[in-house]
This record gives structure tokens, sequence and C-alpha cells, in this order.
């Protein structure tokens, strides 16, 4: 166990947002859970006696009649803004006191760093780049999360969960941003950050940098693993392979989304329904095709003249 | 004599003598009685601030303490209209809202200020760079912690974007009739992310200059406008016309490149960001103020909503 590599990278000044990320993640995650906990026993209790229903005020927190259901901006809420204000500049202040911005040597282009990192915000995509060339990795990918992130209001149909916390009325729709934030985007930037050496291999915490590592890999590609070896059986396998992903794919997500989301499927229009299909089964090819990578050494499913996927 | 007397010059010269003393007698009279009369009552009215001309001319309404002034305070103030005067009494709660995006907005000020302070020290050259950040970090007063300052600023910022966006989505606060904001809010996300980014290569040093350039090499594999990229050959895509060119002013990062991200983190994407930040801001009262934290609602109402929108 090397702590001072360990520390070197957690101490790195650029990684201590991370570091800090981490803590704050956990907290919100923990804040959202409890409340989303508290309105579902709520609604449970609400859904079983209509008579309650009727008279509830509908919160976990308290009201009483009389009370004011509206209070002044000023004091009751720019009291709040002024202090978080001042907290996040104590915050600053003492961070930038006590920790120093990095300033390496001057920029040289003949001296590559070893590993060359992008920004923490964007080493989830260039740990990317190990399962996918770089046209997928730096720009197609970015351009679907854009798009992605934008159509969410589109094509979620489902009218609960509006302005409160809750899971139970929107298991779905919270599992995969969940699922796309934690796990996709920030433990993927942990992993760029924490793990990733020298040559972007994987090094455990606490494992020394060894630049000298060589690691015997032998990627095949899987038109490769079938025998093909004309261009144009492997263009034409990959396209059935990656069609029949999406195909089949989604007639499972179809098959289960029927079932446990009757009333979303019911809602969404066909468009709606082939944009979320398309997002959802193009978010879950990224571990698939991790897993491919990880667990079979398989490089490149579709090739082609042109591009590799 | 008559007509010495007549002449009026001794007379009248007695007259105005006499005139003049009246008057200075009541001039130094009035000194003494009027002028600590007077003082005396205006240093009673400075007492009470508030009743000058200067601040009723700043301040356009009273500020005893009742509901009316309360809501004035904020309806009169053009920082603070921003809010509305009432809001309902939940949404003050910060275990709901968390904060973030009004802290998102005043990370950006922060930056904002810092910023314009680091650019009075900073030439976007490659002659200048690095050594202006080496003068800013050892001879500048409190250039250390100024710069220290804007780079924590800039990360904190980052996170907090992010929480925001995932505090958002966890309320479905992007919901009905707010998608649009939420778009809007996507676009801000990018532009934070773009910020920082071009920030990065500033120091021209080794940490910024190949995080850049591996940044920027994806670029080259854009489809169809890099010249790595898929159909990016047939297109005519060489390294001297693609698309990482446009952004690098070159085909490699060098003293272009640190002129237009100094241009685009300075001035474009502030302005652009700015412009976006008034929409985001405009629409979260225009779509009916903070979401909530709303009533529960059952599953047995999700399709006979309450209020009706349009």
């Amino acid at each position: 166990m090397d702590w001072r590599q360990l520390w070197e990278i957690c101490s790195a000044p650029d990684n201590v947002p991370i570091v800090g990320l981490i803590p704050l993640l956990i907290f919100y995650i923990y804040l959202a859970w409890k409340q989303a906990k508290a309105n579902d026993e709520l609604i449970g209790e609400l859904e079983t006696s209509p008579a309650m229903a009727k008279t509830h005020h509908r919160k976990t927190w308290p009201f009483r009649p009389g009370w004011q259901k509206e209070i002044h901006v000023w004091p009751f809420l720019l009291r709040i803004e002024f202090l978080a204000a001042i907290i996040v500049t104590i915050i600053l202040m003492v961070w930038s006191i006590t920790l120093s911005a990095p300033l390496e040597e001057p920029s040289n282009p003949n001296l590559t760093m070893n590993p060359a990192k992008a920004p923490w915000y964007f080493l989830g995509l260039q740990e990317m780049l190990v399962y996918f060339d770089p046209w997928i990795a730096g720009v197609v990918m970015p351009t679907l999360i854009i798009v992605g992130l934008m159509v969410i209001p589109y094509i979620d149909t489902n009218p609960l969960g509006s302005g409160y916390y809750t899971w139970k009325q929107r298991k779905f729709a919270i599992g995969t941003f969940m699922f796309g934030f934690v796990i996709l985007w920030v433990a993927m930037i942990i992993i760029g950050t924490f793990i990733r050496g020298p040559g972007w291999q994987w090094f455990w915490p606490g494992q020394t940098w060894d630049h000298n590592r060589l690691i015997y890999e032998v990627n095949r590609d899987l038109p490769d693993l079938f025998g093909l070896t004309s261009n144009l059986a492997k263009a034409i396998f990959g396209a059935i392979v990656v069609g029949g992903y999406y195909l089949a794919g989604g007639f499972l997500v179809h098959a289960l989304f029927r079932r446990y989301n009757p009333k979303d499927y019911q809602r969404m229009s066909l468009l709606q329904y082939s944009i979320m299909m398309f997002f959802w089964l193009t978010m879950v090819a990224l571990p698939l095709k991790m897993l491919l990578r990880l667990a079979f050494n398989i490089k490149y499913v579709w090739i082609t003249p042109w591009f590799n996927v | 004599m008559p007509e010495e007397n007549g002449n009026g010059k001794n007379g009248n010269r007695v007259g105005l003598l006499e005139r003049v003393k009246a008057g200075v007698k009541e001039d130094v009279q009035s000194l003494k009685t009027d002028m600590p009369a007077k003082a005396k009552e205006q240093i009673e009215g400075l007492k009470d601030p508030t009743k000058t001309q200067v601040f009723t001319s700043i301040f356009r309404h009273k500020h005893d303490d009742t509901p009316r002034n309360r809501a004035l305070g904020v309806l009169s103030n053009v920082f603070l209209h921003l809010h509305p005067a009432k809001i309902n009494r939940d949404a003050v709660r910060y275990s709901y809202t968390w904060g973030m995006g009004g802290i998102t907005f005043y990370l950006f000020i922060v930056l904002t200020f810092t910023g314009v302070l680091l650019m009075f020290y900073y030439h976007p050259s490659k002659v200048q760079a690095f050594r202006d950040v080496l003068y800013l970090e050892h001879d500048v007063p409190f250039g250390k912690l100024l710069r220290n300052m804007h780079r924590w600023a800039a990360h904190l910022m980052v996170i907090a974007v992010w929480l925001h966006m995932f505090r958002v989505f966890l309320t479905g606060s992007y919901k009905k009739p707010r998608e649009f904001n939420w778009n809007i809010g996507v676009l801000l996300l990018v532009f934070t992310l773009l910020l920082s980014f071009t920030g990065y290569l500033l120091p021209d040093d080794q940490l910024g200059f190949w995080a850049v350039t591996v940044g920027t090499n994806m670029a080259r594999a854009t489809p169809l406008l890099g010249h790595e990229g898929p159909f990016g050959k047939m297109l005519g895509m060489t390294p001297y016309n693609d698309v990482r060119f446009g952004l690098l002013g070159g085909s490699i990062v060098d003293a272009n490149a640190l002129l237009r991200s100094y241009i685009w983190h300075c001035i474009g994407i502030p302005i652009v960001a700015s412009v976006l930040m008034i929409v985001h801001f405009w629409r979260v009262r225009k779509d009916g103020g903070i979401s909530g934290p709303a009533p529960v609602m059952l599953t047995s109402e999700a399709d006979k909503p309450r209020r009706k929108v349009e």
C-alpha cells in the first residue's frame, strides 16, 4: 500500500473538488432520499384513506389553519440568500488561503505529460476513450448527453412528482437519471481521477504509479471471433449486431416498460416513446461495451472503412 | 448749508453707514440666534436619516416595519425585484431547494469580480502569459489569493451547477410548465463547463496545455468536420481547415489558441451565459416561481390536473 501515492493524488489541488464532491453528493442523495421516503409514506397514507386526502394539506411539514400560506421575501428569503453568500465567501476564502491553485512548468509541446488528463469534469469522457473511438467519446457522446438532457421534459409524461421528492411515483425516471449521473458521469470521473495513472492504465488506489509498466493485452474485434475477414462482411456483420442490439434491446425494454409503467406507456406518443427508447438503449450500451472490453477484450463490434464502433 | 446739506451727500453718507451698521448687526444677530436654531433643528432631523432628501431620493418608500414596506423593499429595487414580494412559506426550506442555483449565480458574480481584477495583470500572449501568472503569485499584493479564489470558485461553480440540476430533476421541477427553462438550464450547464475549460489554458503551463490538447484533439475526430473523423477526409478536411483548426486558430495549441480561449473566456461566453441567465431567472418567475415544495399528488389524480395549465 503506497500511502504517499494515494496522498499525492488526493491532495493534488485540482483533485480536491472531486474529493469534496463525493461526500457532498452522498449527503444530498441522503437528503433527497429522506424527503422522498417521508413523502412516499404520506402518499401511501392518503391513498388508503380518501377522507384524509380531501382535508390534508399534502405536505410532510406541519401546517395549521390560521397560519399564513405566504411569507415576505424580505426578510425570510433574502436573509437565507445573504447568509448563503457569506458562507460561500468564507469557504472560498479559507480554501484560497490554505490551498494554492496548481501551476506546473511553462507549457512545452515537446514534453508530454503522462498521464495527460483533461480537467476533472471531463474525465468521464476521457475515460470513455478507453472503450470508444474519439469521434464517439469526444463528439457524439457529449452531443447525445446534451440533447438527451434537453428532451427529458418532453418525453417524461408522468405528471406525478412535480415539485416534491418521491421515489415510488417516478421509479423509472429517477432510476435512469441516478444511473446516468452517479454511475456513468460521477463514477467515471472518480475512476479517471483516482485510478488512471501513466499511460491511462488502471492503478488501484495506493498502488504506485509505474511509468514503465506494460500490459500485454490482445484486443480482438467481434467479427474476428466469427472468422470474418472481408471488409464487406465485417461491415454487414457489425451493422447487424448494432442494429440487433437496438431491436432486441428495444423489444425487451418495451416488454418491461409496458408491464411496469403501463400508465406512462399509455400517455406517451409514438415519437416520445421512440426517443426515450433510443436514448435509454444508447445509455445502457455504454456499460455493455465496457463489459465487452473488460471481460472479453473486444475492441470493436462494428468495423467499416470509415468508422469503427 | 442747505445746499450742502441738500446735496444729500453728507446725509446720505450717514444714512448708508447707519443702514450698513444696522444690517450687519442684524446679520450678526441672525448668526447668533437663527443659525444655532436651524443647526439644532437639522441635527435633530439627521437623527432619522431616512427622512433626508438624499435618502428618500434613493429609497422611494418608507422603512417602517409594515407589510407594505416589506413588499416595496423588494419590488422597488432593481436587483431584488427578480423576487416576488411574497412566496409560499415552504419555498424557503433549504432542505428542499438546496440553494444551489443561487449559489451558482453568486459564484458567477465572484468569478466576474476576481476575473476582472486578474485581467489587469494578464497578457494573453505566449511570451507574457506564464510570466504574468508568476508575477501575480509572487509580486502582486494578494495576487495569489486572487488567483486561488478564481480557480476554486470556478470548480465550486461546476459542482453547484451539477447539484442544482440534480435537485431540479429529483423534484420533477422540469415538468410542465417548466420544460423550456430546463433547456435553458442545460445550455447554462454546457456554458459553465466551457467557461471553466477555456480558462484552463490561460496560465499557459503544462497542466493547461495538455488538458486543452487532449480536449481539442477530440475535435479532430468530429464526424464530417474533423480530419480524422468519419467521412472527414471525403469532405476535404485536413488539419488546416477542420473544426479543430477553427477552435484553436491553428493546427497546434499555440499563441492563437491562447488568444482565442482568452476571448471566449473573458468576453464571448460570459456574455452569452449572462443573456441565458437573464432568460433563466425571468422564466423561473414567469413559469410560476419555484416548483415547490408542492402538495403531493395521488396516482388517482394523475390525469386530472388540479390547476388547468394553458
